[in-house]
């Protein structure tokens, strides 16, 4: 036996040893230890540069009386909001409160029992129940139970339109789908993209389907989907609708690049502003967007229109779909019941509403037709606060009301639709399989 | 019982054995700490992974144990084996198209032109540069209404300069981004081989008269091989596992028209929160990876590989 070989043998062995100890002792350092109780609560909200300031103001007014103060952490718009939220849950450093979309933003966590139930607290409370318009809270239950506050302006999904080129040519916003279809013959013929749209961000797409749904069956079918009912996605509306979007494709209406353009880097909003394009379907934060980077666009060419209807279809073409706002939930922890008195004491107060009022958010609460004057649009604030108010229904955007991996699902076929790699009848059987 | 009290004093052969390793190799107790870091770091993720196959887990609370289904259901899930075909071809192309050229430029490089050092500087930028920052700057470039794609695109065919939204463009645009940014590396590596062949046989293949052409082929060449070897794993493997590129560029689009491997672990485990899922896409990555660096080291006999410079 060589002896060389058996002396490095020993250091071998003595060097594994050593690298497996090292490996077993930062293991059981990594076990998580309790959680953090005292300090101040966390409140995680999406960075919003026009919103910030507005609830910096109201998380101070709150902290000047409360024994738990609230820290404010805002987290940058290109992190995702929802990864961030799940990595943290898990570990003591997860936020005491937290911004989301209701949905399938906050059904694990609910469900998981994670999240305070609010739903006594609304009910003792009456006249903080009724602040809230109706339909938008009650967008945020999972499982009839009310696990999220709204506190922000509702953002419904408007057809916006550059109304100088419109009025140039005479014409007028679509009121059904045969209106819209002849608008984008004459657009196409002056050689202006119709419909502008971001395909590189496959929920711009989603919008049209979520309409074209509304529009032909009514908010229960999907409502089926979202509880998950066996066959829902086999209903004919769903075909019908797809196949409505995929005549819209073949016919032009979004122009011959729209799978490269993306809403997310300011691309799509920039050809509307430029004039490259004449309608743009996209939820009322494109109106904010626009008034901060294109503000002589905003003043003078931004125009807006529902959805059109479909004629003799069952849909009230008064519905909407979108974000009915974003809301505010609560962790149980320590600090749980001190963050549910600051929504109680804050997200319905003069000073936060109008502020976010004179932000340009149209915010979720009722009875504010008079002080709506003083938003910077009040023609835009109040046609969409009326707008909301008169719509018999409010769906969800379907990626944030249904589980992840659905959502996920739904947008990638969709998209494959949009660029004619599968056609209507295989996206219905895709999502009818999975 | 004879004392010697020789000048020199013979030692042991143990001894001097020993003596020899104290002074020729470092001991093992230097490696503990890239031991350490490689263990944590890289086999206890995998042990992990390969626990959590087994469960399901939605990144909350704890993962529940459940047998083979994550398995079965990879088995029968006709995406992941689409995922699984795009990530080879996408290998392979990047492979030839990065080799061939890291190859010549490589070899030009080692020679003496006359602005060869200030080129060669520039040609090595992007090594220097962030994969993100790379992605993000070439999806500008892509943007078929405000980028150069706009301009060129249609004069290449592209209507509207669509390039990165047809399944195909958005490939070869994945491969082109991935080879600007690779193959200054992999030039590195075959310059610094190509430097290293002794001038001596140029001169006597001048001497019987082989032309640049020939002289690339029968010497250059085969004394690259084992630089070949170790240039083409890196590049395989790299390719097979590369991420970021995808995710900023295409987000796996148009569609799922690159969603390669790596991508659909991502997609599944962090966007549909399928963590034990993923997870067993992500051993299949770790299978597929290992095999084709030991079948490409096996077939180049890479190990039976004498010295190139044997009889110099």
């Amino acid at each position: 036996m060589h002896p060389r070989s058996s002396v490095s043998r020993r250091r071998f062995l003595g060097g594994t040893l050593a690298g497996a100890g090292a490996l077993a002792g930062l293991a059981a350092c990594g076990s998580p230890g309790p959680g953090a109780a005292g300090g101040d609560a966390q409140l995680w909200t999406l960075a919003n540069p026009a919103l910030d300031p507005v609830l910096t103001k109201a998380v101070d007014a709150f902290n000047t009386k409360a024994k738990t103060k609230i820290k404010l952490v805002s987290v940058p718009a290109n992190v995702t909001m929802n990864d961030k939220v799940r990595t943290a849950m898990g570990t003591p450093n997860k936020p005491d409160i937290f911004f989301n979309w209701g949905g399938g933003s906050i059904r694990d966590y609910a469900q998981s029992d994670r999240l305070v139930d609010m739903t006594s607290a609304l009910s003792g409370d009456p006249t903080w129940k009724s602040s809230f318009v109706a339909s938008v809270l009650a967008a945020g239950e999972i499982d009839g139970k009310n696990y999220a506050i709204p506190m922000k302006g509702m953002q419904p999904v408007i057809l916006f339109y550059n109304k100088t080129m419109f009025a140039e040519e005479g014409l007028q916003p679509p009121k059904t789908w045969q209106d819209l279809l002849s608008l984008v013959d004459t657009f196409k013929a002056k050689g202006v993209t119709p419909l502008v749209l971001g395909g590189a961000d496959s929920w711009t797409e989603l919008m049209y389907l979520e309409y074209l749904v509304d529009r032909l069956g009514g908010p229960t079918v999907f409502q089926a989907i979202a509880d998950a009912k066996p066959d829902a996605w086999k209903d004919p509306v769903i075909l019908q609708s797809v196949t409505m979007i995929r005549q819209l494709v073949d016919r032009g209406a979004f122009g011959p690049n729209y799978s490269s353009v993306g809403y997310g880097n300011g691309s799509a909003s920039a050809l509307f502003s430029q004039g490259k394009g004449a309608m743009h379907l996209m939820g009322t934060w494109e109106f904010t967007s626009q008034v901060s980077t294109a503000p002589d666009f905003a003043k003078n060419d931004l125009g807006f229109a529902n959805f059109p209807g479909v004629d003799g279809a069952k849909g009230d073409p008064a519905s909407v779909v979108g974000n009915p706002t974003n809301y505010f939930s609560v962790t149980t922890s320590d600090h749980s019941s001190s963050c549910v008195d600051f929504l109680k004491t804050q997200m319905t107060s003069d000073a936060y509403v109008d502020a976010l009022i004179k932000a340009g958010d149209i915010p979720a609460i009722t009875g504010l037709e008079s002080r709506l004057s003083a938003a910077p649009d009040p023609t835009f604030a109040t046609a969409i606060y009326e707008m909301v108010a008169k719509a018999p229904s409010f769906t969800l955007s379907w990626d944030q009301a249904l589980p992840t991996d659905k959502g996920q699902d739904v947008v990638t076929n969709l998209q494959q639709v949009f660029n004619k790699q599968m056609e209507p009848e295989a996206f219905v059987s895709a999502l009818a399989a999975s | 019982m004879a004392t010697t009290a020789s000048p020199v004093r013979l030692r042991a052969p143990r001894e001097s054995a020993q003596a020899a390793d104290r002074t020729s190799r470092p001991g093992v107790v230097w490696g503990v700490p890239a031991i350490v870091f490689f263990s944590v770091f890289a086999l206890l993720p995998m042990l992990l992974v390969l626990y959590l196959s087994f469960t399901s887990w939605k990144g909350l609370g704890f993962p529940q144990f459940n047998g083979l289904d994550n398995w079965r259901r990879l088995a029968g899930d006709s995406q992941t084996w689409r995922s699984v075909r795009l990530t080879l071809v996408f290998t392979l192309v990047s492979w030839v198209v990065q080799t061939v050229l890291a190859m010549l430029l490589g070899v030009w490089a080692a020679g003496n032109q006359r602005n060869r050092a200030v080129l060669s500087a520039v040609f090595f930028l992007p090594l220097i540069l962030s994969s993100t920052a790379i992605a993000i700057t070439w999806s500008v470039l892509l943007d078929p209404n405000f980028g150069l794609a706009g301009w060129l695109g249609p004069k290449l065919g592209f209507e509207g300069g669509n390039v990165i939204g047809t399944p195909h463009g958005a490939l070869v645009m994945v491969i082109v981004v991935g080879s600007w940014q690779f193959i200054p590396f992999h030039s590195l590596l075959y310059q610094g081989a190509a430097r290293a062949v002794p001038q001596t046989l140029y001169d006597a293949a001048m001497i019987d008269g082989a032309n640049r052409a020939q002289q690339f082929f029968r010497i250059t060449l085969p004394l690259l091989r084992t630089t070949f070897v170790t240039s083409s794993v890196i590049m395989i493997v790299g390719t097979l596992t590369s991420f970021e590129t995808i995710l900023i560029l295409t987000k796996g689009g148009p569609g799922t028209a690159t969603r390669t491997l790596p991508y659909q672990m991502y997609a599944e485990g962090f966007q549909s929160y399928n963590m034990g899922y993923g997870s067993a896409i992500a051993l299949v990555l770790v299978v597929v990876a290992t095999a084709l660096s030991l079948v490409m080291v096996r077939l180049s006999g890479f190990s039976r590989m004498r010295s190139s410079f044997e009889g110099l």
